[in-house]
């Protein structure tokens, strides 16, 4: 299994802003067990897609120099819920960055309909000269992840504005 | 300039939402670490707010100074040296550091952190910018 819970961005404002969207689908197992009869996207993914959002809006603002770990979430509200067919949009807005970390304000909604929001802080994990390079398995973004930035690109790389993504992700 | 109590009270809401305590909880006296339950990601998360809330800048280091337990001019045997004290007062004025002093073991030094200390950390700062 990608631990990748976040389709693509549409939207992308270095250091600013950015929106993401994930496709809800029964072909996700969990939503099977979450809950028989009823599937709803749980609330934990809905935070790890946000965070995945906001993860690189940070890392990128930094040009990717640091690891960027999720560090804790002081706030996070749920409001509604999101089901197989719905399609959830990401959007962390980067409130304070530093050397040690970062902090975005996100909600996550279905059309208008707001489903959460709070905050989420990240860590910079400091990676020592001549210590053991970091395993980024575990953390907010990894290569892997970050090949979401492609998604939806030209087989040229540039990005492609189409009637239902007016916004390509900016070079 | 706020006044005081007006630094205080928001230095109390900046700690209920940073480190989800109560209201109540939130003494003057009270400890980040030990009495509010603070972990090392929060004071970075308190600097943020601080910054945000009071529209100030922050440098690193500056209201949480860094690495002084792991200096050995500044700790000897796990207590806090005559030099290790001085430093103190140079870089946290705003703490109270006569009362640490009194048994300067190295790990009283998360007993400076405290409710109070921000407020006079905030005080100084905003006194700092008017200037």
């Amino acid at each position: 299994m990608r631990w990748i819970w976040i389709d693509r961005f549409v939207e992308f404002q270095s250091g600013s802003y950015a929106t993401a969207i994930k496709n809800v689908t029964m072909a996700e197992d969990h939503l099977h067990d979450h809950f028989p009869g009823f599937p709803v996207m749980p609330g934990s993914l809905i935070m790890e897609g946000l965070a995945q959002t906001g993860g690189i809006l940070l890392g990128e603002s930094k040009q990717f120099r640091h690891v960027v770990v999720l560090a804790k979430i002081p706030k996070m509200t749920f409001h509604s819920w999101a089901c197989p067919g719905d399609t959830l949009t990401y959007t962390a807005r980067l409130t304070n960055s530093g050397d040690e970390g970062g902090c975005v304000e996100c909600d996550a909604r279905v059309g208008q309909r707001l489903v959460a929001e709070g905050e989420i802080f990240f860590a910079h994990l400091a990676q020592k000269d001549g210590a053991p390079k970091i395993d980024q398995r575990n953390f907010v973004f990894t290569t892997r992840l970050l090949s979401v930035l492609d998604v939806g690109r030209a087989g040229d790389g540039s990005a492609r504005a189409s009637a239902d993504r007016p916004n390509p992700v900016a070079d | 300039m706020p006044t005081v109590d007006e630094i205080y009270a928001n230095v109390k809401e900046t700690l209920v939402d940073a480190l989800g305590v109560d209201d109540d909880e939130v003494t003057p006296e009270a400890t980040l670490v030990g009495d509010l339950g603070a972990e090392s990601i929060d004071f970075l998360d308190i600097v943020f707010r601080l910054e945000k809330n009071f529209s100030i800048k922050i440098p690193r280091g500056e209201l949480f100074p860094e690495s002084l337990a792991a200096d050995q001019t500044l700790v000897k045997d796990g207590v806090v040296t005559t030099t290790g004290i001085a430093e103190l007062r140079k870089r946290m004025p705003h703490a109270d550091i006569d009362k640490f002093a009194k048994n300067p073991k190295v790990e009283n030094i998360q007993e400076l952190f405290t409710v109070q200390m921000i407020v006079n950390f905030v005080q100084k700062k905003l006194a700092g910018a008017g200037a």
